[in-house]
C-alpha cells in the first residue's frame, strides 16, 4: 500500500471490525559524538480524534490517554523511539463495540512533536491492526517520505451496523493533532 | 548519598532490606555465604547459590548473568549469622572468559528497595582470579555494615570456599557450576510431571531424566505454600514459581556430592515462594452465551486485593459507560437544536407543512440517537448489575454493607484489610446499581462528616438537630467499622465530644468498652487529648527521621489512632485549632487519623483560615448527596453513607467481640 491510497476494508466473512489497534514505530536518533546526551531525540506521537457528525468530540493523545468513555486507549507516550525492528513504540487501542453511539468517525494521525520531518527519521512506520486476529489492515512507511511532519493516516467510520476503515495517508504539517484539524476536516 | 568504597573500607547500613546489584561485563555467577560470629560457615546450607538460590533473608539468581540483583533482608537471616559474603565467580562452562583480568572490573552496589544507592564498589585489580568475594555485610554491635572486600581466588570457588573453612568446598563448587550450566541449557522450563492443578506441590520440574526419579516426601512441601522470599509476596516478580532442577525433590541425601546431579542444599523445612492462588474462574457457560460474572475476577495477590480491584474496575466502567451515554445525549440535544434553528430560519418552512415535517424529522433523529445510547447504557448497566450481584455477597466485612450476612459471622481479623467501605456511590442514570466506595487503609487523609444543612438533596433532614445526630451516627458507624477491621490492639479510638451532646449516638462505643477512655469533654478535655496525640506524632516522626524506631518511650501505643471529634469548633481555643491542623497535616503519615463531625458554618468565625483544613479532609455526608467526583471523567456521584440498618443489633455484636479481643490482648 502506498501513500495516499484509499481503500475500504470489510472483513471477508461479512462481519465487521470489532477492535483495532493503531501502531506507530520508529528508530531512536543515533548517538552522536562525545556528548551522547545532547543528541536530538525524535518524538513521534500517535493521536486518534473522535468525530460525531464532523464535530470533534473527543481526542486520545499523549495528554489524554483514555477517551472519556473508555473505548479508546493510548498505551502511553514514547519520547525517543525504539530500536527500529518493527515493534510498535506507541499504540492506540480502539474497542469499536464500546464507542458511544453518536461517534461515527475516528481519525488516526501521526505527528512529529520534536519537529523532524519524516525524511530524517529512520525506520518509521504506522499501521492499523485488526486486534481480533492480528492481521495488518494498513501500513505506511513514513521514513524518507518527504518533508512533512505529520500524516493523517486513516479513518475508521461507521457503515451500517459495523465499522469500515479507509486508509488516507495524507501528508500534513503540525506539532500536535490540533494543527492538523484544518487538514482533517475535508477528509471526513 | 552514595558512598564509593575502596577495598577494605566499610560503611554503615541504615536499612535492613537491601538489594545488592552486580554488573559485570560478562555473565558471572553470584552467590552468598553466611557465617557466624567466629567467621565459620556452618555448612553448605549456609550458602545461597544458583543450585539453592534462597536462604532465609537472602535470594540469589539461578543463573549466570552480567547483571544480578540479590535481595537481602538482614532482619530475616538467622540470629547466629554475623556476616554475609557476596561472591562472584566466572562460569567454567568454557564459553566465556576464564579470568576476571580479561573482563571489565565488576561493579557492585548496595541499594535500598527504592533503588537509591547506599554504597558502591568497583572491584579493580583482578587478574587471574576466577572467583572473588565482592562485599561483606556484617553485624557490629547490633547494627549492620558493609565492607568492600575484593579478595580474589585464582583457584575459583573451590579455593574460595576452602579458604572460608568449608569442608565440602570442592563438591559445592562443582555443584554450583553444574547448576549454572543446567540453567543455561534449560531453554524452556519442563512441565511439572504428575502434578495436578489442585495439588500445588511443585514436585518435579525435572529436566534431567534422573532427577525425576527421587520422590519427595509429600509432607515436605505440601500444604498451603507460604511466601518465602525475603520481601514477601511483593518481591516475587522475577522469582519464577517453577523450581529449578536443583530443587527437584532430592530430599533423601542433602549432602550427596558428585557430578551426577545438582544437590538440594535448601533446608528441608523451607518452603518455596508460591504464586497467589489462581483467581476464581467462571463456570463454563452454556454454548452461545457469554460467561457470567464472578466475584474476584481481577488481578491481585489475595482475594482481598482482587475484590478491591474488581470494585474499582466496576467504578471506572460505570463512570465511563455513563460518560459515553451522556456525551451521546448531549450531542443529540445540540444537533436537534441546530436543526430546529435551521427550520426556523428557512423561509421555505413557513409554507405549508414543510416546517412541521422537518421539525418532526429532527425530533425523530434525536429520539433515535438517544434510544440507541440508552440501549448501550442499559446493556452495560445490566452487566455491571449482574457483577454487583455476585460481588456484594462475596465481600469481606471491611468492604461489606452492614446488612451483609458476613457481619454475623464476624471474627476479629488477624491482619489489616487493604481498604474500607465508607459508603455507596451511584449516578442518576445507574439507579439502583450501587458501587462500594472503598478507601485505602491506612487512611491517607482524614474524614469529615458534614453536619451542615447545605448539601442535603431531598430536604428530609429539615431539622438541623436531626442532621447533626445523623452525622454523628454515620461517624460512629465508620469508627466502629474501622475498629472492627483492625486486629485486636492495633487500632485505638479517641473521642472528643466537648459539650457531651452526642452521648446517645456514642452509646454503642461507650457501652461496649472499645474506647481507650471516656469521651473527652470541655475545653480541658479537648486540649488534653490533642496535646497527647500531638506529642505522639512528634515522637514517632523524630524516631522515623532519625531511623531509631527503638528509641520510642516504652509506654507508647504503637496502634493506629483515630480521633473522632464532634461539634468542632466547640471547646476549641486557638491553640487547640492549631494542634488539630497539625494532626490533619502530619498525622496520617505516622498513624494518627481524624474523623470530624462538623458544620462548616459553625467555624465561620475563623474566616478562610480553616479552608485548607476542610479541603484536606474527605467530605462525607449523613444523607445522600452528590458531591464526590470520580478520578476519570469527573461525574458528580451521589454518596450514601454506610449505616447500620435500623433496629439491627449487628453493631453491638461486633463491638462486643472487639472489646473482648481487646481485653484478651491487653
Amino acid at each position: 500500500m502506498t501513500k495516499g491510497q484509499a481503500i475500504s476494508l470489510q472483513k471477508n466473512d461479512g462481519g465487521s471490525l470489532t477492535a483495532v489497534r493503531m501502531g506507530l514505530g520508529w528508530q531512536a536518533a543515533p548517538r552522536r559524538g562525545l556528548f551522547g546526551s545532547r543528541t536530538r531525540e525524535i518524538d513521534l506521537d500517535a493521536s486518534a480524534v473522535l468525530f460525531a457528525d464532523k464535530q470533534p468530540v473527543d481526542v486520545v493523545f499523549f495528554r489524554h490517554l483514555v477517551s472519556d468513555d473508555g473505548s479508546v486507549r493510548h498505551t502511553g507516550d514514547n519520547l525517543v523511539g525504539g530500536v527500529g525492528q518493527g515493534g510498535d513504540d506507541e499504540a492506540i487501542l480502539v474497542d469499536l463495540q464500546r464507542i458511544p453511539v453518536h461517534i461515527d468517525q475516528i481519525v488516526f494521525t501521526v505527528n512529529s512533536f520534536t519537529g523532524q520531518t519524516f525524511q530524517e527519521v529512520q525506520n518509521a512506520f504506522c499501521r492499523l491492526v485488526d486486534e481480533t486476529n492480528g492481521q495488518e489492515l494498513a501500513r505506511y512507511t513514513l521514513a524518507g517520505g518527504g518533508a512533512y511532519t505529520a500524516q493523517i493516516m486513516a479513518k475508521v467510520h461507521r457503515s451500517g451496523p459495523g465499522w469500515t476503515m479507509t486508509a488516507l495517508g495524507t501528508p500534513a504539517n503540525g506539532r500536535t493533532f490540533q494543527d492538523l484539524m484544518p487538514s482533517i476536516l475535508p477528509l471526513l | 548519598m552514595t558512598a564509593e568504597l575502596v577495598r577494605g573500607q566499610n560503611h554503615p547500613l541504615t536499612q535492613v532490606r537491601l538489594e545488592v546489584r552486580v554488573s559485570a561485563g560478562t555473565p558471572v555467577v553470584a552467590a552468598a555465604t553466611l557465617s557466624d560470629e567466629q567467621g565459620t560457615i556452618r555448612g553448605v546450607e549456609w550458602v545461597a547459590h544458583p543450585g539453592a538460590p534462597a536462604l532465609p533473608g537472602l535470594e540469589v539468581s539461578r543463573q549466570a548473568a552480567a547483571d544480578h540483583r540479590l535481595a537481602v533482608d538482614l532482619d530475616a537471616v538467622p540470629d547466629a549469622v554475623h556476616r554475609v559474603d557476596v561472591l562472584l565467580a566466572l562460569p567454567t562452562d568454557g564459553r566465556g572468559p576464564v579470568r576476571f583480568g580479561a573482563v571489565a572490573a565488576p561493579f557492585v552496589a548496595v541499594t535500598g528497595l527504592d533503588g537509591t544507592e547506599v554504597a558502591t564498589y568497583t572491584i579493580t585489580g583482578l587478574d587471574a582470579e576466577t572467583a572473588v568475594v565482592a562485599l561483606e555485610l556484617y553485624r557490629r554491635q547490633g547494627a549492620w555494615k558493609v565492607r568492600a572486600v575484593g579478595q580474589g581466588y585464582a583457584g575459583g570457588l573451590a579455593e574460595l570456599f576452602a579458604d572460608q573453612g568449608l569442608a565440602e568446598a570442592h563438591a559445592l563448587a562443582n555443584c554450583i557450576q553444574s547448576a549454572v550450566a543446567q540453567s543455561h541449557a534449560r531453554a524452556v522450563p519442563a512441565p511439572a510431571s504428575g502434578t495436578t492443578d489442585t495439588d500445588r506441590v511443585h514436585r518435579h520440574a525435572a529436566t534431567t531424566p534422573d532427577s525425576g526419579v527421587h520422590a519427595t516426601q509429600p509432607g515436605q512441601h505440601a500444604g498451603p505454600t507460604q511466601h518465602g522470599g525475603p520481601y514477601g509476596r511483593d518481591a516475587s516478580h522475577g522469582m519464577p514459581a517453577e523450581p529449578t532442577p536443583a530443587q527437584a525433590g532430592q530430599g533423601a541425601d542433602p549432602a550427596r556430592p558428585g557430578p551426577a546431579g545438582p544437590v538440594d542444599y535448601t533446608h528441608p523445612g523451607r518452603q518455596r515462594t508460591a504464586p497467589p492462588p489462581s483467581p476464581p474462574t467462571a463456570p463454563p457457560a452454556p454454548q452461545g452465551q457469554p460467561t457470567g460474572p464472578v466475584a474476584g475476577d481481577a488481578t491481585g495477590w489475595s482475594m482481598d486485593e482482587r475484590l478491591y480491584n474488581q470494585v474499582w474496575g466496576m467504578f471506572e466502567d460505570l463512570a465511563r459507560t455513563t460518560a459515553a451515554y451522556r456525551s451521546a445525549v448531549d450531542f443529540a440535544d445540540s444537533r436537534m437544536e441546530k436543526e430546529l434553528d435551521q427550520v426556523l430560519s428557512d423561509p421555505r418552512s413557513r409554507i405549508g407543512g414543510q416546517g412541521d415535517a422537518a421539525r418532526e424529522a429532527a425530533r425523530a433523529r434525536h429520539a433515535d440517537l438517544v434510544g440507541q445510547a440508552r440501549q448501550a447504557l442499559d446493556r452495560d448497566l445490566a452487566q455491571l448489575q449482574a457483577e454487583a450481584d455476585v460481588v456484594e455477597p462475596a465481600l469481606p466485612p471491611a468492604y461489606a454493607r452492614w446488612d451483609n450476612p458476613v457481619w454475623h459471622g464476624y471474627r476479629v481479623p488477624m491482619e489489616m484489610p487493604m481498604a474500607l467501605r465508607v459508603g455507596d456511590l451511584h449516578l442518576p442514570e445507574s439507579d439502583p446499581l450501587r458501587i462500594p466506595l472503598l478507601v485505602r487503609l491506612p487512611l491517607e487523609r482524614g474524614l469529615w462528616i458534614d453536619s451542615g444543612r447545605a448539601g442535603s438533596l431531598d430536604g428530609s433532614f429539615a431539622d438541623s438537630h436531626e442532621l447533626r445526630q445523623g452525622a454523628m451516627e454515620t461517624a460512629v458507624a465508620l469508627a466502629a467499622r474501622l475498629l472492627a477491621v483492625h486486629p485486636a490492639g492495633e487500632f485505638t479510638l479517641h473521642v472528643i465530644d466537648p459539650a457531651g451532646s452526642a452521648a446517645g449516638s456514642l452509646a454503642p462505643l461507650t457501652r461496649s468498652g472499645v474506647l481507650a477512655g471516656p469521651p473527652a469533654v470541655g475545653a480541658a478535655g479537648v486540649s488534653e487529648v490533642l496535646a497527647r496525640l500531638t506529642e505522639r506524632v512528634d515522637l514517632v516522626q523524630m524516631a522515623v527521621r532519625g531511623g531509631a524506631a527503638d528509641a520510642l518511650p516504652p509506654g507508647l501505643d504503637t496502634a493506629q489512632q483515630l480521633l473522632l471529634i464532634n461539634d468542632f469548633p466547640h471547646g476549641f481555643d486557638d491553640r487547640a485549632v492549631t494542634r488539630l491542623r497539625y494532626l490533619a497535616d502530619e498525622g496520617p503519615a505516622v498513624g494518627v487519623h481524624l474523623l470530624m463531625v462538623a458544620d462548616r458554618e459553625d467555624a465561620a468565625g475563623y474566616g478562610p483560615l480553616l479552608d485548607p483544613l476542610w479541603r484536606s479532609l474527605l467530605r462525607l455526608t449523613p444523607v445522600a448527596d452528590d458531591h464526590l467526583a470520580d478520578p476519570w471523567v469527573g461525574h458528580a456521584w451521589t454518596y450514601e453513607p454506610s449505616l447500620v440498618p435500623p433496629g439491627s443489633q449487628i453493631l453491638q455484636q461486633v463491638l462486643t467481640q472487639v472489646a473482648q479481643a481487646r481485653t484478651k490482648y491487653m
